[in-house]
């Protein structure tokens, strides 16, 4: 089975309904994406497929249709995002295990929704669970992000 | 001798008589040090120069032995030696460091003690360091109890300065120069000529020769990096996906693991794994402690033929159904069953007391989002483990016991925790994971829960239930009578261990007995109910429930006088730096200020772990239900270290509390919890998620640590801002069983 991750083909010798978050973390040693509850409650896997946020744990291999990016992907410690950057200049992450997950949900959602109000980011954040109680910083620095990508 | 040491090696001292018979000797003997690991690990051209930096040519390594789930402790501890060593924190690499006794905690053990943290006289702070130094003997190096920063506060800076000292020493022998014209600044010792020495230059020679003396702390006034604002130091890692959690550990030829566990805590009576044997992928499925294991080579491969076992459980040591948990509970409030009594008052048992009400707090989930997971590589000869944890010596006692492998070659790597809350205190993963890995010698195998085997499994908060009767007189508040039942969590939680708790266990009335307030007739009774079902350490532990029952029954007995709940809680309290932060949320939240028809405000307190803490919530009694619109929270630790993590940690400590109080709780059906996953567990999320506005206050007489005190008074003020804007009085959580959330 073939698919692209990150700009990376690759063909894995997997059975179709394996979750997709499970081929990036376990046969391609992509652990960003995170398994949290392998039901779509927490959201701590999200990647994008041609840039809409999906599930990983939720999405069979042989569904897939489109290219994959992860966490990885969308910035690096050298090259940042800005949701990544306002996430550092928040100082959002506590144990930081959702993270990766509520970065890549923001990051999409930022790019159909470029002025988002209170109302639509705590909607569009709802579905990502994080243990550790960092919404108020997750909040503002959604805004931040927004803020940035607006002025670029 | 013989006694203090044989209760000190086969009990965790929790009780006051115990200890008492310890001081004599007790406080000589246990300070015997530990040795330095660190040497063992060298190789030429490199220094150790204390337990807790290690300097080789290639670079500077801080050892922060607390394992770090979230709250920040490696940056802590990292800046904590970095200030008197003179070293920049990008200058530096941080490590956990492999186990050791000289890694012990100091300030652990004292807060089990039955001694009010605002008593500060001779006698108490004596019986601190007795309670501290079984500890310290036995070389216990457990990260809880919000400990970090107390623990390390001398013992890491003293640990920067000595090397400090000791790398201006080397500087010294190399140059002929006297050590007093020397100065250190970023990993550098500066010459009187303005010229330089690296710190990694300076390692050959700084360990040829005895670390320094300790030189004097620094004033605070003089510090560059603490008490100011910070950048975490996993900041950008967690920010990119490039942090590495024990659950991601990728070792040469890796296979994978899952686990079918008895969802009663049972035995196995028989299992058919026939099937699940031919799935892809599948190596071997074997009997482990509690259920079965399959490795397999793939994680979700392992989980689903984990599912495809059929088995047959053996019975629970413990009730059934909630029913009868609950009826041990309120059987438990007789005589035969007191566990303490440390405040007693006035005279409590005979005043009039006319005013009662009952409450309840359910087991609940730790659930942290990465679920629990171990990788183990098991020789003849040795084990490595990477597991996240915060109790890596009991790995190392308990897995010998297991393997017959000497402590010496049993080597826990620790790692980057995904959340803990307490779920890391336990280790039944790791005998899992070592019980998988013995049967494929040389190769790694990696054992991740499902989420559903992490909340089935679970070593839940405490059940708790309490009750109250009292009496106002002329609008004060009069009588507070207050029992408390609950099993014990350290006998629950140390018996697992091999560590059968002695005396009573304070953890029953913490958060109750203990607070600051000055009312005539004032008795906290705590009563031990009997084991029901295993229980554990969760976030700021006893008085997590203690906190809601204590300062809820308060704020209805100062609505019977007809008192004001800020004012009347300020009136009653007799603790300055208790005060202040009852005060600072007044201030805060414009006390008193009208809030119209449909909205009310409530305020709580506790002080646990030597922080008081206090929090005002404001909510919406709106047509979908209870809206929380803001939070104001102040807590008192003493001394700051770094203002931006202290803001998150109190924040998210109130989010923790209200969202559970909410919506949460783990019942028994058949035994087993009936809460499987997030969806019947939510917390909070963030369209329920108010604004929260913090201050930190620095009145109290030491340092304190942060990462519980948040959670105790949030979920009283959230009940009595309910009962402020409804009239309705919440004695029960979840409170989502007696009123609506938007």
């Amino acid at each position: 089975m073939k698919l692209t991750v990150n700009g990376t083909r690759h063909d894995v010798d997997v059975e179709p309904e394996m979750p997709l978050l499970w081929v990036l973390r376990d046969e391609l040693g992509i652990t960003g994406p995170k398994y949290g509850c392998g039901i779509a409650q927490c959201g701590a896997c999200t990647v994008h497929v041609d840039g809409q946020p999906v599930r990983s744990c939720q999405l069979p291999v042989g569904d897939l249709d489109g290219e994959v990016t992860t966490i990885e992907a969308l910035g690096t410690p050298d090259a940042l995002h800005a949701v990544q950057a306002a996430w550092i200049d928040h100082q959002v992450a506590q144990c930081g295990y959702c993270q990766s997950g509520q970065i890549m949900t923001a990051a999409a959602f930022l790019e159909v929704n470029a002025t988002p109000t209170d109302a639509e980011i705590d909607q569009a954040l709802s579905a990502n669970l994080c243990r550790c109680g960092t919404y108020p910083r997750i909040r503002a620095a959604v805004k931040s992000a927004a803020a940035r990508l607006n002025e670029a | 001798m013989g006694r203090i040491r044989t209760i000190a090696r086969r009990s965790f001292l929790i009780g006051s008589a115990a200890l008492l018979g310890g001081v004599a000797f007790g406080a000589v003997m246990y300070r015997r040090p530990h040795k330095n690991p660190l040497p063992e690990q060298l190789v030429a051209g490199e220094a150790a120069i204390t337990p807790y930096v290690l300097i080789t040519p290639d670079g500077i390594t801080l050892i922060a032995p607390r394992a770090d789930k979230g709250q920040g402790a490696y940056s802590v501890q990292a800046a904590l030696i970095a200030e008197e060593l003179d070293v920049r924190l990008d200058q530096v690499t941080v490590d956990p460091g492999l186990p050791a006794p000289v890694y012990y905690n100091t300030a652990l053990a004292s807060d089990l003690l039955p001694i009010r943290s605002t008593n500060t006289n001779y006698l108490a702070d004596l019986a601190r360091r007795v309670a501290d130094a079984p500890v310290k003997f036995l070389g216990i190096q457990i990260t809880g109890g919000s400990t970090t920063v107390p623990d390390g506060y001398d013992k890491l800076r003293h640990a920067g300065a000595v090397a400090r000292e000791t790398l201006k020493a080397a500087a010294a022998r190399k140059t002929g120069l006297d050590t007093a014209q020397l100065t250190t600044k970023d990993a550098h010792v500066v010459l009187p000529d303005g010229t330089t020495l690296s710190y990694t230059s300076l390692a050959a020679t700084a360990a040829g020769i005895e670390p320094a003396d300790a030189p004097a702390l620094r004033d605070p006034s003089e510090w560059r990096y603490l008490g100011k604002p910070m950048q975490r130091l996993d900041m950008v890692a967690k920010s990119t996906g490039a942090q590495e959690y024990g659950i991601d550990v990728q070792l040469p030829d890796l296979l994978h693991a899952a686990v079918r566990l008895n969802p009663r805590r049972g035995v196995v009576i028989s299992h058919d794994a026939t099937q699940a044997e031919t799935m892809r992928g599948v190596r071997s499925i074997l009997p482990i402690t509690g259920g079965l294991g399959v490795i397999a080579d793939n994680t979700w491969r392992a989980m689903q033929a984990a599912q495809a076992i059929t088995v047959e459980w053996g019975p629970a040591p413990y009730p059934a159904g909630m029913d009868a948990h609950w009826q041990a509970l309120s059987d438990s409030f007789t005589k035969e069953q007191i566990d303490s009594q440390y405040r007693d008052d006035g005279d409590a048992a005979v005043a009039e007391r006319p005013i009662t009400a009952e409450y309840r707090a359910p087991y609940l989930a730790h659930a942290p989002l990465e679920p629990i997971n171990a990788t183990a590589l098991v020789t003849d000869t040795r084990i490595d483990i990477w597991t996240g944890t915060q109790i890596p010596r009991f790995i190392q006692s308990n897995i010998s016991a297991l393997t017959g492998i000497d402590t010496d070659n049993i080597h826990v790597h620790v790692q980057m925790i995904g959340g803990s809350f307490g779920h890391r205190l336990e280790d039944q993963v790791v005998r899992h994971a070592v019980e998988l890995a013995m049967s494929m010698k040389g190769t790694p195998v990696k054992l991740t829960y499902s989420r559903e085997e992490d909340f089935a499994q679970d070593f839940t908060r405490q059940i708790a239930m309490a009750r109250m009767a009292g009496s106002v007189t002329s609008g004060n508040v009069e009588t507070c009578d207050l029992g408390i039942a609950m099993p014990s969590i350290i006998a629950s939680q140390m018996g697992r261990q091999g560590f059968p708790a002695a005396g009573p266990d304070t953890q029953i009335v913490a958060g109750a007995w203990d607070q600051p307030f000055d009312i005539p007739n004032y008795r906290v009774t705590g009563y031990r109910a009997p084991d029901l079902a295993p229980i554990s350490s969760w976030r700021s532990v006893g008085a997590s429930t203690n906190g809601f029952f204590h300062d809820c029954a308060l704020d209805e007995l100062i609505h019977a006088a007809g008192a004001d709940p800020l004012a009347e809680r300020i009136r009653l309290c007799n603790h300055a730096p208790s005060r202040k932060v009852l005060e600072a949320v007044g201030e805060m939240s414009d006390w008193g200020s009208d809030m119209g028809e449909t909205r009310g405000r409530g305020v709580g307190f506790c002080l646990s772990f030597g922080v008081p803490c206090a929090v005002v919530v404001e909510v919406t009694n709106s047509a979908q239900g209870i809206r929380l619109d803001k939070v104001f929270a102040a807590a008192d630790v003493g001394r700051i270290i770094d203002p931006v993590n202290f803001e998150a940690q109190v924040s998210g400590g109130v989010i923790f509390g209200m969202g559970h109080a909410i919506n949460c709780e783990i019942t028994y059906a058949d035994s087993a919890a009936q809460q499987t996953n997030y969806h019947q567990y939510e917390a909070m999320r963030l369209y329920q998620c108010p604004e929260v506005t913090v201050r930190g206050l620095e009145n109290g007489d030491r340092i304190r640590g942060i990462g519980e005190p948040g959670v105790p008074p949030a979920a009283p003020a959230l009940a009595n801002a309910i009962f402020a804007a409804t009239g309705q009085r919440i004695r029960e959580m979840p409170f989502n069983k007696h009123i609506r959330f938007v």
